[in-house]
């Protein structure tokens, strides 16, 4: 076991360096990025103090290296916009968009599993269909259309949700939906076969032929079961959903990390856009670390690969 | 003698009367109702977009000021004019020939950033899956850093900073999106790798390219094809967030994702003005997800669940 968690810390870290380093050379993807940032009206002489005050008449190497040792204690470096220490709007960010990820998640899996159950209990029957359709349906449906259908709708036809802003619980209602609705197929799918397969299974007969109750035979003896795969698809799930988040955000006006994604972009502030990306990645790579060591630690015959 | 000739008189019927294996294609094609409503969608897209203008009744860049926000025709308002079936937008411009020139740009940015995404992906996905060992390791660490990497973020992030443009969004989807296409390419190939045909090839001293080119390559073309179709989608979508974040495809070109964004401070008063793009985005991912979905039925139905 001891060997199977150092391996796949190795790769983590490896992962997360090379995230690094494509991070810190997308400040190069404009050109110069002292000419950028000193605008059209700048002379010579600005453009050489912005080289020496940012640091970029240094070699590129000293400079990535500067960069992430300073990242790793903390220091994201000032925001070009805001003048503020970029660690510290995300920092004021981040729970917000934690929050609404949590809750997409919920809204998620509290749709998906018991659908997939379902579904998988009587393959083929009328409700298996629906659950099918649904997650066809709802891979094909644009996540901003959604978001705006469902402002139209349940905001402003039937008064029912307030439309922007986090004043309340209420406003992170028709968000989650909209990042949350996203994943649903996957999941369900991943579910519903799960499902279907443990429920073809020796011990699944055996359980009923001992007499327990249908309802003990499938949540007690299969969903455990089938349901390991799901919580590593949810932790992967759950880092694309902070990543896609920037587009629910922006449409809801969710204070969070994606709006202020979006934000930076919009005022090319770039310390902040990278930060951005950078926290997103390890958030990710952390996720998927633990999830994997949820399933070795479920499920013995990982480890020893 | 005599019995003989019976029975391969019987043999013989009875291969008249099975239908050829590319009969028993064709029929659980046209039998299959997913594959013919997506391909029967997607075509009627396709003829939209090829034919857009031969029939599209207006120039889609024409504005005309003093014909502003025509609602669409089944709409009872004293505006309403057959001249304009879905209406005109807040400048003027009609809204079906824009519909008809969004067709294109979405099928195009679509199909090449899948074309591009399909040729990285396959080519490290089979690599990885026939040579296995490093090289595998080295294609799996490329796949892990490649998806903890947020994608909408880093689209959003790359095409701010080189600037927009159709063919800048076309690549930047493309080098971002073959994820999918190298994980299960790689898979794909390991399992043909293991078949006899395969050690027969090589037994016989065949090339490691011959053997990828006319071995490996045919029977892993059906999963290729599902995947393509995933991909296709997921760039439409893609490019339709980037446009409605105002960082796609730029005005005045007719973007579906554009045009629900133009639309979007007026979508409170003139619903129909982001109803009408967007249910034609869902219903062209919608056609393409189905027809993927029907491929995979009709050419491996073991793997349906």
């Amino acid at each position: 076991m001891l060997q199977y968690v150092l391996k796949r810390l190795g790769i983590a870290i490896l992962v997360a360096v090379t995230v690094s380093m494509i991070t810190f050379s997308m400040i190069y993807l404009s050109g110069d990025p002292a000419i950028a940032l000193a605008g059209e009206t700048a002379t010579q002489e600005d453009i050489q103090n912005i080289r020496r005050v940012y640091g970029y008449d240094q070699p590129i190497v000293v400079q990535y290296a500067n960069w992430l040792w300073n990242a790793l204690q903390g220091d994201f470096g000032q925001s070009h916009y805001l003048k503020k220490p970029v660690a510290d709007v995300i920092f004021e960010r981040l729970p917000t968009t934690m929050l609404l990820g949590a809750c997409a998640l919920i809204f998620a899996l509290v749709l998906s599993i018991p659908l997939g159950v379902v579904a998988a209990v009587r393959p083929n029957s009328l409700i298996d269909r629906i659950a099918l359709t649904i997650a066809v349906v709802g891979q094909a449906m644009p996540s901003f259309w959604f978001a705006l259908t469902m402002m139209l709708w349940l905001g402003i036809y039937w008064r029912l949700l307030p439309i922007s802003g986090t004043a309340s619980w209420a406003n992170f209602v028709m968000p989650s939906i909209a990042l949350g609705y996203y994943i649903t197929p996957a999941v369900m799918r991943l579910t519903r076969a799960g499902m279907l397969e443990v429920l073809s299974s020796d011990y699944i007969r055996t359980a009923r032929a001992k007499g327990l109750r249908p309802m003990t035979v499938l949540f007690k003896h299969a969903l455990r079961n089938a349901i390991i795969p799901v919580v590593s698809l949810a932790a992967v799930q759950f880092g694309f959903m902070l990543g896609g988040s920037i587009v629910i955000e922006t449409i809801f006006a969710v204070n969070g990390l994606g709006f202020l994604a979006w934000e930076s972009i919009q005022r090319a502030d770039l310390p902040m856009m990278q930060a951005i990306v950078l926290v997103l990645s390890f958030f990710y790579i952390i996720l998927t670390f633990l999830a994997d060591m949820l399933n070795a630690w479920l499920d013995p015959r990982i480890r020893v690969m | 003698m005599a019995v003989t000739e019976i029975k391969s008189d019987a043999v013989a019927l009875e291969k008249a009367i099975e239908p050829s294996p590319g009969a028993l294609l064709r029929r659980r094609v046209f039998s299959h109702m997913g594959l013919m409503i997506g391909g029967g969608i997607l075509l009627v897209i396709l003829a939209m977009a090829l034919l857009a203008p031969l029939i599209s009744p207006h120039d889609p860049y024409d504005q005309i000021l003093d014909r502003k926000l025509i609602p669409p025709v089944w709409f009872d308002s004293p505006k309403v004019t057959w001249a304009h079936p879905l209406g005109t937008d807040q400048l003027g411009r009609d809204y079906l020939s824009r519909l008809f020139w969004g067709a294109r740009i979405s099928l195009l940015i679509g199909f090449a950033a899948m074309l591009i995404s399909g040729v990285i992906g396959t080519t490290l996905g089979v690599l990885a899956g026939y040579f296995g060992g490093r090289v595998d390791m080295v294609v799996n660490f490329i796949i892990t850093t490649r998806l903890s990497m947020p994608v909408v973020l880093v689209a959003l992030a790359v095409v701010s900073l080189i600037g927009s443009s159709l063919t800048v969004v076309i690549w930047v989807l493309g080098l971002l999106i073959w994820d999918r296409f190298a994980v299960v390419m790689r898979s794909a190939t390991q399992q043909v790798r293991g078949l006899d045909f395969v050690a027969a090839a090589e037994a016989l001293g065949c090339s490691t390219w011959r053997i990828l080119a006319s071995e490996i390559m045919p029977n892993v073309t059906n999963h290729l094809i599902v995947v393509a179709t995933i991909e296709m989608a997921h760039a439409i979508l893609l490019e339709a967030a980037l446009s409605f974040l105002g960082l796609g495809v730029q005005p005045p070109e007719p973007s579906w994702g554009l045009m629900i964004a133009e639309a979007k401070g007026l979508m409170f008063f003139e619903a129909w003005l982001i109803t009408i793009p967007g249910t034609a985005l869902f219903l062209l991912v919608l056609a393409i997800n189905l027809l993927g979905d029907g491929v995979r039925d009709v050419t491996a139905p073991e793997n349906r669940n």
